[in-house]
């Protein structure tokens, strides 16, 4: 008799059996005729061209816009309407308007095969698997315009593009990839792993998963339509005056980052909620694997920085679309206070970034190097202290601006205070090294490339804290590489790790190992390549958002393009090995190909709906590796209490 | 880590420190002595000294933090690796879980350093008077002589001789940058000509979006704010050129928006000063009179606001500073 098999949880029987409902609706039609994302688009289009016919309806004889040629709020409209269509042709408001009109909202059908991945899926899984397409989508039109500015940036006098379209690409380059970075590891792997690795049968609130999802793909596309729109000259930052000096784009911009701060939100909502109060029994804070707790303090962060965001987007497009003057200095507005909300998300926002990426080389570590992570509890207290002071630090970027000059000591103190709590990720990973025999596996060497990455990028962040040093670098190429560094060096380096080591798990599938250590050692070399000359270009005086630069800063910066178009080759061969590995020629991935005592790989494969047939019970801390008679991380109700190889011998 | 001490162990420790110590010590001497001297921004200005030395501080205290690591990760990726022959089995269990000696060593170390970071920054900071950087319309630490000086511009009765601080205003618009020299009349050039070994008070605005104003050689970064004075101090040291820059992305030509300044003896700059003064007085006499900041009109600089509707171009003669609208 097992622990688990004595608690009155109950086996999972009918989990394919479809649940009661009370009346089949319209929206239980199974097949083409239900809701999806042909429905989604639909309702988005019509949304669109409804909102835009109310708005220029309603304003256009407004005299500040008849003549203009342009009508923001008509674009506004259009683009939220849009959105709204979007949602109620996927489905997402079902639920809630039912209750609204004092009807019980119906089950969503419980679709089965690859049309799921269409649909508003309240299955965590399903909702993984569609992040993952989703960020992907994301990078690929980001990196596709990095590769275009790199183009431009060959020559400092022969040009590729106009400065009006270079700065275009700039700004959406930027801004799709500070979206797209916000949910590349909690969307994909926050969603999927978090309820397996804590022992949960679904997320708290599945709805509210689903609609992060979707309107996640709808910030997507409101972003996308400044281009259409002619684009915004602002960068990702989006400063005022300038924001309201420009064009429709801006609607977009403003709009997108509203749109996906509701995601934002919601997926941070959710996920904190589940972390808090789904684990399993014995789970306790202590044994709760290290990459929850990651997702822990970014899903804290999401839920609590973003609404400024959020606010700060609708208070600029109100001062587009109804002349309020939230950031217009001559009506009484500050253009400061674009620049203070702004940041006092956005420097939470880089830490939604890395922390995630923290938890997931906090994850590997020990299964490759057979040893426990080494000082756990400073680990998690680290990602709390981080996330803690992210929130007192946001003034750093605005130290020549001409904020008041007592803050510039307190933000320079706070700015470097939290590279103790970041030390801490350090200590934790170079202590899980110690002694280890360690194994080479592709998710591996991506971890320790983070490390050696954000080294970089987390050293240069304390030059760039310091307001002399500051003085210099701020608003140049060595701020751009810093950051570089710390995202694409440390988050991006961690999602392929959590790719690699957990896409067997999620598809059934391995990724090519030979093709992945190509794709490897490629994006690793030739990311250093790309960015660390750019740390010299700065000094060098170039500043950000250039399209013409000093001729004697040609070879370097030539040096720099060349690198980044073999990086872009090097995410080729990451989609080759996708595709060669998932479709063209898959193998079978074992139950546990890593030997990883996660719960995440101690249920069945592929992971039934209800992810566990009994609830587990957890017996002890994560990690016990190498440490012969550990009891098992958890009861699964199948009798097997003991640890079973654990030490790397066992690994021939 | 370091519970069991075993032999073997303190040789790991042992090798790496010595790697460590070496590595470290040749690269700081080496930067420090043969890089040091020429790193950006030069050595123009004090405020270029000083954040040079600063860059430097830190630098000779990164070295050794950033190959303390690297040494660490090479060292375990070599010796450590299942692909070696002979390497130990991992061992679990309590000792390699925690060492609660080796952590709060790690935690002092690295807080020892940070504060330091941080003190040794505020220092710098206040010693020199904002370090270049845009201190805001009321800065609190000024060079002596600061204020009157500019208190005198704006009545209008300042004159400058050398060895006096030397007030000069700073405008960006979309997408230049021009020169206000309130001791000489408030006449206004595209040209930034500073006399040597004066200490110079920038006060810098904006007619339009927010621009920032980075004489590179002479270490001054200061934002251009629409109706914000913002000061930033540095002292000439060195006859010789530089380069201004807009460091904040302003649009459509920010990229092109540079040009370039000098700074000539005290002689030479009297001379090309009040020449200009002289040559450009007809001008002068359009100008609204010397203010911190100025507010565009409705037919200005702020862009897209136009109450009529219609679009006119931008004209400095029509609307700087003028307080009719143009329609």
């Amino acid at each position: 008799m097992t622990i688990s098999a004595e608690r009155p949880t109950d086996v999972v029987a009918s989990i394919s059996a479809p649940p009661p409902s009370a009346a089949s609706s319209w929206t239980q039609r199974p097949g083409w005729l239900s809701q999806h994302l042909g429905t989604a688009i639909v309702g988005a289009v019509l949304g669109y061209v409804l909102g835009h016919w109310f708005g220029n309806f309603v304003s256009s004889s407004y005299p500040y816009i008849a003549n203009s040629g342009q009508n923001a709020i008509a674009d506004a409209l259009g683009l939220s309407v849009g959105v709204l269509g979007w949602l109620l042709g996927i489905g997402a408001l079902n639920y809630p308007l039912a209750k609204m009109i004092g009807r019980e909202g119906g089950e969503e059908p419980a679709v089965e095969g690859w049309s799921k991945y269409f649909r508003y899926s309240l299955d965590h899984k399903t909702v993984g698997m569609q992040y993952i397409v989703g960020v992907l989508l994301f990078m690929f039109t980001g990196g596709l315009l990095a590769m275009a500015i790199r183009t431009e940036l060959l020559n400092p006098t022969t040009h590729v593009f106009s400065p009006d379209t270079y700065i275009k690409i700039v700004s959406e380059h930027g801004t799709i990839m500070m979206m797209m970075a916000t949910s590349i590891i909690v969307g994909p792997l926050g969603n999927y792993l978090v309820p397996l690795m804590i022992g949960a049968r679904r997320m708290a609130f599945p709805r509210i998963e689903a609609f992060s999802f979707w309107i996640f793909v709808a910030g997507y596309m409101v972003i996308f339509s400044a281009l259409p729109f002619g684009g915004f000259p602002t960068g990702w930052t989006g400063y005022a005056p300038l924001q309201t000096q420009a064009g429709p784009g801006m609607v977009s911009y403003l709009l997108g980052f509203a749109v996906i701060g509701l995601g934002m939100m919601a997926a941070g909502f959710n996920i904190a909620v589940t972390i808090i109060n789904y684990r399993a029994p014995g789970m306790t804070w202590s044994r709760l694997p290290i990459f929850v707790w990651s997702i822990l303090a970014t899903a804290a962060l999401l839920t609590l920085a973003t609404p400024v965001l959020f606010a700060g987007g609708l208070f600029g497009l109100l001062d587009k679309t109804i002349q309020t003057s939230f950031y217009v200095t001559e009506h009484g507005g500050s253009s400061y206070l674009w620049q203070n909300l702004f940041w006092f998300f956005g420097h939470p926002e880089v830490y939604i970034m890395a922390l995630p990426g923290f938890g997931i080389v906090g994850e590997i570590m020990p299964v490759f190097t057979r040893k426990p992570l080494f000082a756990y509890k400073v680990a998690a207290a680290g990602m709390i202290g981080v996330a803690l002071l992210s929130f007192f630090v946001w003034q750093h970027h605005l130290f020549q601006s001409g904020i008041n000059p007592d803050m510039r000591p307190l933000f320079m103190l706070t700015t470097e205070l939290i590279s103790i709590p970041t030390g801490f990720i350090f200590l934790v990973g170079m202590g899980t090294l110690y002694k280890a025999k360690i194994r080479y596996e592709v998710p591996m060497l991506f971890c320790m490339a983070l490390f050696f990455n954000f080294l970089i990028g987390g050293v240069t962040g304390v030059f760039l804290s310091d307001v002399p040093v500051n003085v210099t670098v701020h608003g140049g190429f060595f701020v751009l590489s810093h950051f570089h560094y710390t995202i694409m060096g440390g988050l991006l380096f961690a999602f392929m790790a959590g790719l690699y080591f957990w896409l067997p798990k999620m598809t059934g599938r391995m990724m090519n190992s030979r093709i992945g250590k190509w794709h490897f050692w490629t994006m690793f070399i030739f990311f250093n390549l790309t960015f660390f000359p750019m740390f010299v270009i700065g000094l060098l005086g170039q500043p950000r958002r250039v399209f013409t630069y000093a001729s004697n800063l040609q070879g370097l910066n030539d040096f720099s393009s060349v690198s980044a178009f073999l990086l872009g080759i090097s995410f080729l061969i990451f989609f080759a090995n996708l595709m060669w590995s998932m479709f063209i020629s898959p193998v079978k991935a074992p139950a546990n190909p890593w030997d990883s005592l996660g719960l995440e790989w101690q249920t069945a494969n592929p992971v039934p709906p209800y992810n566990f047939e009994r609830i587990p019970v957890i017996m002890t801390d994560p990690y016990r590796y190498s440490e012969p008679g550990a009891p098992a991380f958890a009861d699964m109700g199948d009798g097997l209490t003991q640890s079973s190889s654990t030490t790397s011998s066992d690994q021939a | 880590m370091a519970a069991e001490n075993s032999k073997g162990e303190v040789n790991d420790l042992r090798r790496m420190t010595m790697i460590w110590v070496v590595l470290s010590v040749v690269a700081d001497l080496l930067f420090w002595f043969l890089v040091g001297p020429h790193v950006p921004p030069g050595r123009m200005t004090e405020t270029a000294v000083n954040n040079q030395r600063t860059f430097n501080v830190l630098l000779v205290i990164a070295l050794p933090v950033l190959i303390g690591v690297w040494v660490y990760l090479g060292y375990a990726a070599t010796m450590w690796s299942a692909k070696r022959e002979g390497v130990a089995e991992s061992v679990g269990g309590e000792g390699a879980r925690t060492n609660r000696k080796v952590q709060v060593w790690w935690i002092a170390l690295t807080s020892v350093i940070v504060i330091f970071l941080a003190g040794y920054g505020t220092f710098a900071v206040i010693a020199e008077h904002g370090s270049g950087g845009g201190e805001g319309p009321n800065p609190v630490w000024s060079p002596s002589g600061a204020t009157q000086a500019e208190t005198a511009a704006l009545s209008g009765s300042s004159s400058w001789t050398p060895g006096h601080v030397l007030v000069v205003q700073v405008i960006g618009q979309q997408w230049k940058f021009t020169y206000r020299y309130p001791s000489f009349g408030g006449f206004e050039s595209d040209k930034l000509v500073l006399p040597v070994n004066t200490e110079i008070a920038f006060n810098v605005t904006s007619l339009d979006v927010i621009h920032s104003f980075w004489a590179y050689q002479l270490s001054v970064k200061a934002d251009a704010n629409p109706q914000l004075n913002n000061v930033a101090y540095t002292e000439t040291k060195h006859t010789g050129n530089f380069t201004v820059r807009c460091s904040e992305l302003c649009g459509l030509w920010h990229g092109s928006m540079y040009n370039f300044g000098k700074v000539v003896s005290s002689t030479d700059f009297m001379n090309w000063a009040s020449t200009t003064q002289s040559a450009n007085a007809a001008n002068t006499a359009n100008l609204p009179p010397f203010a911190w900041t100025y507010v565009p009109d409705a037919n200005g600089a702020s862009g897209g606001w136009y109450p009529d509707g219609t679009v006119t171009p931008y004209s400095t003669v029509e609307t700087y500073g003028s307080k009719t609208p143009a329609s």
